[in-house]
């Protein structure tokens, strides 16, 4: 069960501004956050509601102005640049509404890129590389450039190489912003597998459709979350209603 | 379910009742699960009281509780025919909850925003369980197809409470 396993990430009272005086903006406003290992957890709001900068915030991409946040058991709203740069590249697996892929690179060289820059031996790196293409369904893709490949495939050459550092935790940033319905199931199906086998997920998304994947369901709007919803257990069974069965 | 859809699959060739039963689930999946298997039996004892659908006794199969074998009357065919010609969505039940916020703001009883955030709630919950079972069915399912209609009008219903929630959030340059 997700709610025993140990907390991966935990944030306490965080929070980011931007501005001053009259300007101030609370872009995350005294957010408290526990995620379960093996835990996949939605935050859904209106565009501007703070939902990215939290990311950020969670991944150490960007650094809060208040608040306590913990990292697979190590504290990040206190650590110096170098450690927090390991950090991120060690425990945090990134994927973003644009993919960031580098174009010049094949999708096997993409994925690998993570791996190299964390040090690992070229050969090593290239072996988890290439699995893991064949884990997201594009073995026959490894030599394509980004170019050559759909959105949809795209997509899972990044979330290939958000796994290759074997995160403790993926960030999904709009991971289906910019894909179509097909691209977009595929991508669901991905995550499915990915929460199967026990990644921690946070995804941050306007799509229904990806929320819906999750444990926990967690609303923003001005900063703050306002709701929260376990989507497990509830009300199965009736999907035959929905069709006009009964 | 409507009678119609036992008389049009019939329309195929004459067929037992247990047949029309196995039709039917192949094309629900598991939304099959929940149906009740006298169902067709009653539909199609009705369908033969009004001269739809007529029945003959099979031979040589005395191990089988139902050994009729059921066929369209021409009447039969032709409703069939009617029934597929004709244009029929069901209706969307939109206005009663549009005029639960209505009431809620009025009388001050309930904040909209939080009957709209227990509405997503269920929703979700709903799509999860539609979008599994969609995911569980293998490429091409007519099953798979029923699924992913329900995970589409979920969804329309999702971003019709967005937008609901948009026009009850309070404006902070009106108050």
């Amino acid at each position: 069960m997700s709610d025993t396993g140990a907390s991966v990430l935990r944030a306490r009272g965080l929070r980011k501004e931007y501005g001053q005086g009259e300007g101030l903006v609370r872009a995350v406003d005294e957010v408290d956050l526990d995620v379960a290992s093996g835990e996949t957890v939605a935050v859904m709001g209106p565009s501007g509601c703070g939902k990215s900068t939290l990311l950020h915030l969670l991944g150490g991409l960007d650094r809060p102005t208040g608040g306590e946040l913990w990292l697979a058991g190590q504290r990040l709203d206190q650590m110096g640049e170098r450690a927090l740069a390991r950090l991120r590249r060690g425990a945090v697996g990134f994927v973003f509404q644009a993919f960031h892929l580098m174009d010049e690179l094949t999708a096997v060289e993409n994925v690998e890129l993570p791996a190299l820059l964390a040090g690992q031996p070229a050969r090593a790196a290239r072996r988890r590389a290439s699995a893991l293409l064949d884990r997201v369904g594009l073995a026959d893709r490894a030599a394509f450039l980004p170019s050559a490949l759909s959105g949809g495939q795209r997509q899972r050459v990044a979330i290939a190489r958000a796994l290759v550092s074997e995160p403790a935790v993926v960030l999904a940033d709009e991971p289906t912003g910019n894909l179509d319905s097909q691209a977009t199931v595929e991508v669901l199906r991905l995550f499915e597998d990915l929460h199967e086998a026990g990644q921690t997920l946070i995804i941050v998304t306007h799509d229904s459709r990806i929320a819906a994947t999750a444990d926990r369901l967690i609303s923003m709007r001005d900063g703050a979350f306002i709701d929260e919803t376990r989507l497990t257990g509830g009300s199965t069974g009736n999907l035959g209603s929905l069709a006009g069965l009964t | 379910m409507q009678q119609e859809v036992i008389l049009a699959m019939l329309a195929k060739e004459p067929s037992h009742g247990y047949e029309l039963r196995a039709r039917l689930r192949q094309a629900l999946g598991p939304l099959g699960d929940a149906m009740n298997d006298g169902h067709v039996y009653v539909t199609l004892t009705r369908l033969e009281k009004a001269g739809l659908v007529t029945s003959e006794q099979a031979t040589g199969l005395a191990d089988r509780p139902d050994r009729k074998v059921y066929g369209l009357t021409p009447a039969g065919q032709e409703r069939v025919t009617g029934w597929l010609a004709e244009v029929s969505w069901p209706k969307p039940d939109l206005a009663e909850f549009h005029l639960k916020l209505v009431a809620a703001a009025a009388a001050g009883l309930a904040d909209p925003l939080s009957i709209v955030d227990a509405q997503r709630r269920e929703l979700l919950r709903r799509l999860r369980d539609a979008q599994r079972a969609a995911l569980a069915e293998p490429d091409g399912s007519a099953a798979g197809l029923l699924l992913e209609g329900i995970v589409l009008r979920l969804q329309a219903d999702l971003r019709w409470l967005e937008a609901c929630e948009r026009n009850w959030t309070p404006r902070k340059d009106r108050s």
